[in-house]
């Protein structure tokens, strides 16, 4: 299959100084992100998973120069991000937009809905001026508002609706990517399901590409064709949805699935439960990341960080990064912690 | 089936809020639904059904301008609502307690994890400092903290997402009350956290026989830690089931709408069908069934006359004219049967 790669993540690295001192010098870093490689094809939905604090979204923000990567390289559409001067990033953020989680916080508030378009729309100079509330008309529309609704203010609205306004704002100047940080997650699920229909028939007609950020499995299970599953600023493990749902290896993305609560009381599931909590990402752990927690540790896990690799019984494409990915398989290599018990010994 | 007893029964409670300009916010509005010794009940509801004000309801921490109008909430046949806050006050905290969706907001920051949990010692059962230091070491090993004795001088913000929530636990339970009210208690952790705090609370439950009342958005939380279920919207109960009728054969037409709009991470789904529109502000009620105007069957009297909450079957209670005789619609839409 030729697919066209769309975006190119390299070895991207996101650290933070911490300052501290009497002089205010860099004490420290939090590793939000480290060594994070992947890439996005044209037309797919790729999300990346995990827990608060495992470099999800600042991922999604470095990509875009929200925040400066502090390394590594951003590919996209065959051209260097990180190295574009600002006005030349400006026009290629046309192609790429995003939509945040909180839509009560990501609008204006004294700007009326005809406003907050018309700006993106100023901004990249997509539409010309005289066709622009033609335009805005067509959006509201789109997103299953009405057009006189363009007049009024973002508190008029309630929190679906507002998240509409914000696919709105993105899809105004016809971007070729959209980064959706959360984007569903504020939302009940009655709503939730609603822009989540919208978002895959946006896909299907304008040949969109989305980075799909969100710790809720059962709406990346519904979205994504492919996963990429992050544990304290690395990937732990990549594939297809399949894979990832259907033959997961990496023990962190075992737990994490099992830890799901399922809508069915039939279902009486063999929980994994993980001791303790995810490390700080000041000081993460030597050795393999999640070994403070993994319930198949052994003393090389504590020294060697484990790359991605794919083993014989996965699928082409299907990577995790563990030392024993084929041991644990076969069932050579047994749990070393008890899987059960919730009172964590000390 | 023998008649299981109840711990709690809950009676056509109302509780509304009372605004400056004189309009009255019905936030609960005639929720009835009973607690069985022991069991676990979920209160489910999207934002604004009135499931957390409910909760707080039968604690009475209702404050003005709101206020629980009528109803009755009878804990072991007596009528909470008649009970003044003296009264009450030895309720809370001793016999029923509450734990809250965020730990940070809900603990006090100046005060250390020891402090807060043997206060309830101090009050409820006037034990001295040496022994209720005893008791809290107890309690915090008891819902999974390791090393108590360090943790009992550390202060909330010392404390992760997941340990915050298992201090608030600890204080809930600190007099080993016979039923607890849990508010969310995992909707601001991770799954993997979340995971640890359900089954600690499962554990705890069996140990010390208690009856909890679950308030949750999650039907997957649902699901795994209710015997009963009662679904809300717009501060009325719309359906009243055992946890597998609920969730194998739901009959109003808004728990089968959640359950289609739910994205699920278990099997793999062709599309979801969300419930169209949103739930209506308070200002503009429907007259009629709540939930006519984004019900697919909604007839004319739907929209005009309000249903009550009817017994169908053993112990199912469901609040909708398709189940009723007097039904004009279409009489296909009663086939939910899976």
């Amino acid at each position: 299959m030729n697919r066209k790669e769309l975006l190119k993540v390299e070895n991207l690295k996101q650290y933070f100084p911490i300052k501290g001192g009497i002089f205010g010098r860099t004490i420290n870093h939090v590793k939000a992100v480290d060594d994070v490689t992947f890439t996005v094809y044209e037309g797919e939905t790729v999300s990346i998973v995990g827990e608060s604090g495992c470099g999800k979204s600042t991922t999604g923000r470095a990509i875009l120069r929200l925040d400066e990567p502090t390394d590594g390289k951003v590919e996209f559409n065959g051209e260097d991000i990180v190295s574009l001067s600002k006005s030349k990033l400006r026009r290629t953020r046309k192609d790429m937009q995003i939509i945040f989680q909180d839509p009560y916080a990501s609008l204006n508030p004294r700007q009326t809905v005809r406003q907050i378009l018309n700006e993106a729309m100023e901004i990249q100079n997509v539409v010309p001026r005289s066709e622009r509330n033609d335009r805005i008309a067509e959006l509201m529309e789109t997103v299953g508002l009405k057009p006189f609704q363009a007049d009024r203010f973002p508190h008029e609205f309630s929190g679906g609706q507002r998240q509409r306004i914000g696919i709105a704002r993105a899809l105004s100047v016809d971007p070729k990517l959209i980064i959706c940080d959360e984007a569903v997650s504020a939302l009940d699920v009655s709503i939730q399901a609603q822009v989540l229909n919208l978002l895959k028939k946006f896909q299907r007609e304008f040949n969109l590409t989305y980075l799909f950020i969100s710790h809720d499995l059962g709406v990346v299970r519904h979205i994504s064709d492919r996963i990429i599953v992050m544990y304290l600023g690395k990937i732990v493990e990549i594939g297809d949805k399949d894979s990832i749902f259907k033959n997961p290896q990496h023990p962190y993305t075992k737990a994490l699935l099992s830890a799901i609560p399922v809508p069915d009381p039939d279902i009486k599931k063999n929980r994994i439960i993980l001791k303790g909590d995810v490390p700080s990402p000041i000081d993460p752990p030597e050795g393999c990341r999640f070994h403070t927690r993994c319930p198949f540790v052994v003393d090389k896990c504590r020294s060697v960080s484990p790359e991605l690799e794919t083993r014989n019984h996965m699928k082409k494409g299907h990577q995790a990064a563990c030392h024993f990915i084929e041991e644990i398989h076969s069932g050579e290599h047994e749990a070393t912690r008890d899987l059960r018990n919730v009172r964590q010994e000390s | 089936m023998g008649k299981e007893e109840n711990i709690l029964s809950v009676k056509d409670l109302q509780t509304s809020f009372f605004i400056d300009d004189g309009s009255e916010v019905k936030a609960v509005d005639g929720v009835t639904f009973d607690v069985p010794k022991g069991k676990t009940i979920g209160i489910v509801g999207e934002s604004g059904s009135g499931k957390s004000i409910t909760a707080l309801s039968i604690l009475k921490l209702i404050d003005n301008p709101g206020k629980i109008k009528g109803g009755q909430i009878l804990y072991k046949g007596d009528n909470l609502v008649d009970y003044n806050e003296r009264k009450m006050r030895k309720i809370r905290g001793n016999q029923i307690s509450m734990i809250f969706q965020e730990p940070m907001t809900s603990l006090n920051p100046t005060y250390t994890v020891g402090e807060q949990i043997s206060e309830s010692y101090k009050i409820h059962q006037g034990l001295g400092k040496k022994e209720s230091k005893r008791k809290v070491i107890e309690m915090l090993k008891l819902v999974g903290i390791p090393s108590p004795e360090k943790r009992i001088d550390q202060y909330p913000f010392e404390l992760s997402g997941g340990m915050r929530q298992r201090v608030m636990i600890a204080m809930a339970l600190a007099c080993r009350p016979e039923m607890l009210i849990a508010d969310e208690p995992t909707t601001a952790l991770d799954v993997t956290i979340q995971a640890q705090i359900l089954e600690l609370i499962k554990e705890l439950q069996d140990e010390l026989g208690m009856s909890v009342i679950m308030i949750t958005h999650d039907l997957g939380v649902v699901a795994e830690t209710c015997d009963y279920v009662a679904v809300m919207y717009c501060g009325k109960v719309v359906e009243y089931a055992d946890v597998r009728t609920l969730f194998k054969n739901p009959r109003h037409p808004y728990t089968v709408g959640l359950l289609n709009s739910l994205p699920r991470s278990d099997v793999d789904q062709e599309e979801l069908i969300p419930i169209k529109g949103t739930v209506p502000s308070p200002d503009e009620m429907p007259t009629g069934c709540r939930f006519a105007p984004r019900c697919p069957f909604a007839t004319e009297k739907c929209h005009n006359e309000l249903p009550e909450l009817e017994q169908i079957g053993l112990g199912e209670q469901i609040r909708c004219w398709i189940y009723t005789d007097e039904w004009t619609g279409d009489p296909e839409v009663k086939v939910y049967e899976p």
